[in-house]
């Protein structure tokens, strides 16, 4: 597939908001944070996923009618996420107003239990509108589901850690080393799943596509003189090195750079910020790879112009 | 049963004559739907918005090779991949014929339906942003001012070797039907479990088989005797010069 910047970019950006709220509300429940970071947090969470929600209109053919999308959340795991991406960023806006004008705790229960709900509810809804697809077999396993989550909630604790060593210190370190620990899963998952693809045998075929039942069947002509939209969306359109550099990116910034920074460095906020920078590095190369690696099937009928 | 009407190719019959591509453009670039968009038409990389196209595989290796020309559109599949994807509701399969159709006015161009079809049908144009596919010219085929004979699909229409045939694939008695059973139709894909309603039918391999008693008649009555019906070369006749 071509991996889409806007894509690529929203899925990041609106995880790493998703996993900034969900550790800000971690960190309150075991450590009690002060109000200003919590305050600060929810801020950035919003303006993060709101860039993301900005950067997904950019992938829309027809963006002023993104209301519409909202409409077949029965069948479509597209339409659920573009219902569940404001309903995390509204639980989040009032769980920030609450935080401001001091709400009941009652209340402030409700809505942190709303946001959590939305925000885990929405990396899964990002990650099976591809997990869903059966015949893109890259995207169709659970660790699909897993890496979204695991990757974006790695992303929001670094900045959580660089929020905290500048507002509150003390929580830094700690948010630090928990993103050590989520990113070591969360690498760990996308190491399992580079495994499987590896292993991946394509279902279909020239035969199964054509119908014709021959081991060695070559196109000649795809049925247009120049490209088309098939050509275009589905495949990457690089040579295989560039390929291979955004997987290395991939393996090496999103958590390798970052732990050596961090245990070589310590928790101060430059530190963190480099370390922030380099795993989101690697969390938009990932998330590039994640699309380049997918085969579709139909490009079995897209090989030769003539 | 529901009606589901598509189209029945036929690869031993279709010789790659791309007639059907060009009055498929030509009808539904005219319709009300409004144009299929075309960049650099006559330049040097040419690209545009199609419903059908006709490709062209070469099987086997030389010296046995044969060339089979694949015309492929929308399959209109009875479980449509495409359809519970689209976050809008602006792909929907008919009930009543099990059209498959795109509404262009809610599509708004995510491009997610066309990721979810193994079979590229999808055509996004680059100028309106709505994503386009074949529609068996539903606006030709229901159109009730049009001759009987005309109301079929422009490409059904314009095959010079009648390699497309169009029906209901439900009605066991219907030409595609009978097709299909007779004549070893298939589906593309079937791993994926889409259920295509247009089918392909084989290339089929007509071979004669001559036996030596079918060039040599034994029982010729000219050879009951050893006889033949004049003298041979060799014999004597009368004057020397002409046998009788």
């Amino acid at each position: 597939m071509r991996p889409a910047w806007s894509v690529v970019i929203f899925t990041t950006i609106a995880g790493a908001g998703q996993g900034l709220f969900l550790m800000l509300v971690l960190g309150d429940a075991v450590f009690g944070l002060p109000g200003d970071l919590l305050f600060a947090g929810a801020m950035v969470a919003l303006a993060l996923t709101g860039v993301g929600l900005v950067s997904s209109t950019f992938h829309l053919g027809h963006p002023e009618r993104g209301w519409r999308a909202a409409a077949m959340w029965r069948t479509s795991w597209l339409s659920r996420e573009v219902i569940v991406l404001p309903a995390f960023m509204a639980s989040v806006f009032f769980w920030a107003a609450g935080l401001w004008l001091d709400w009941a705790d009652g209340v402030m229960a409700v809505l942190v239990a709303l946001g959590v709900a939305t925000a885990l509810l929405l990396y899964l809804c990002t990650a099976m509108i591809y997990a869903c697809l059966p015949f893109l077999q890259e995207w169709r396993t659970p660790l699909t589901v897993f890496n979204y989550f695991a990757i974006g909630l790695t992303t929001g604790t670094f900045v959580a850690a660089l929020l905290s060593a500048i507002l509150y210190p003390p929580i830094g370190v700690i948010f630090a080393m928990g993103a050590l620990v989520i990113g070591s899963f969360a690498y760990l998952g996308r190491l399992a799943s580079l495994a499987r693809n590896a292993r991946l045998r394509p279902k279909s075929s020239l035969a199964s596509a054509t119908g014709v039942k021959h081991p060695r069947i070559v196109q000649i002509a795809q049925g247009s003189m120049g490209g088309s939209f098939n050509t275009r969306e589905f495949f990457h359109g690089r040579p295989r090195e560039v390929v291979r550099g955004f997987r290395l990116a991939m393996l090496v910034l999103l958590l390798p750079v970052p732990a050596l920074l961090l245990l070589a460095g310590g928790s101060s906020v430059a530190v963190l910020a480099l370390a922030l920078a380099s795993h989101y590095s690697g969390a938009l190369a990932e998330r590039w790879y994640f699309f380049a690696e997918a085969r579709h099937p139909q490009n079995l009928y897209y090989q030769a112009i003539a | 049963m529901s009606k589901q009407l598509a189209l029945v190719i036929d690869l031993n019959v279709c010789v790659g004559c791309h007639a059907c591509v060009t009055s498929c453009k030509e009808w539904n670039t005219s319709g009300l739907a409004g144009f299929l968009s075309d960049d650099n038409p006559y330049g040097r990389d040419p690209t545009g918005t199609f419903f059908n196209r006709v490709q062209t595989f070469e099987v086997g290796e030389f010296p046995n090779t044969e060339t089979v020309h694949f015309p492929k559109s929308c399959l209109h599949c009875e479980d449509p991949p495409c359809v519970p994807v689209c976050p809008t509701g602006a792909s929907y399969k008919r009930a009543e014929d099990g059209i498959v159709l795109v509404d262009y006015d809610k599509c708004i161009g995510c491009k997610y339906c066309s990721w979810a079809c193994p079979y590229g049908a999808r055509e996004l144009d680059e100028h309106q942003k709505v994503m386009k596919k074949c529609t068996l010219c539903v606006d030709r085929i229901t159109d009730a001012s049009l001759p009987e004979r005309d109301r079929k699909p422009a490409c059904v229409l314009a095959c010079p070797t009648s390699a497309r045939l169009f029906g209901d694939v439900h009605d066991p008695a219907s030409e595609v039907s009978v097709a299909i059973r007779e004549s070893g139709g298939y589906q593309l894909m079937p791993e994926w479990g889409t259920n295509p309603a247009n089918h392909y039918l084989p290339r089929r391999k007509t071979r004669k088989h001559i036996h030596e008693d079918e060039l040599v008649r034994h029982d010729n009555p000219l050879k009951i005797d050893g006889q033949l019906p004049k003298p041979a070369p060799s014999d004597p006749s009368l004057d020397d010069v002409t046998s009788w």
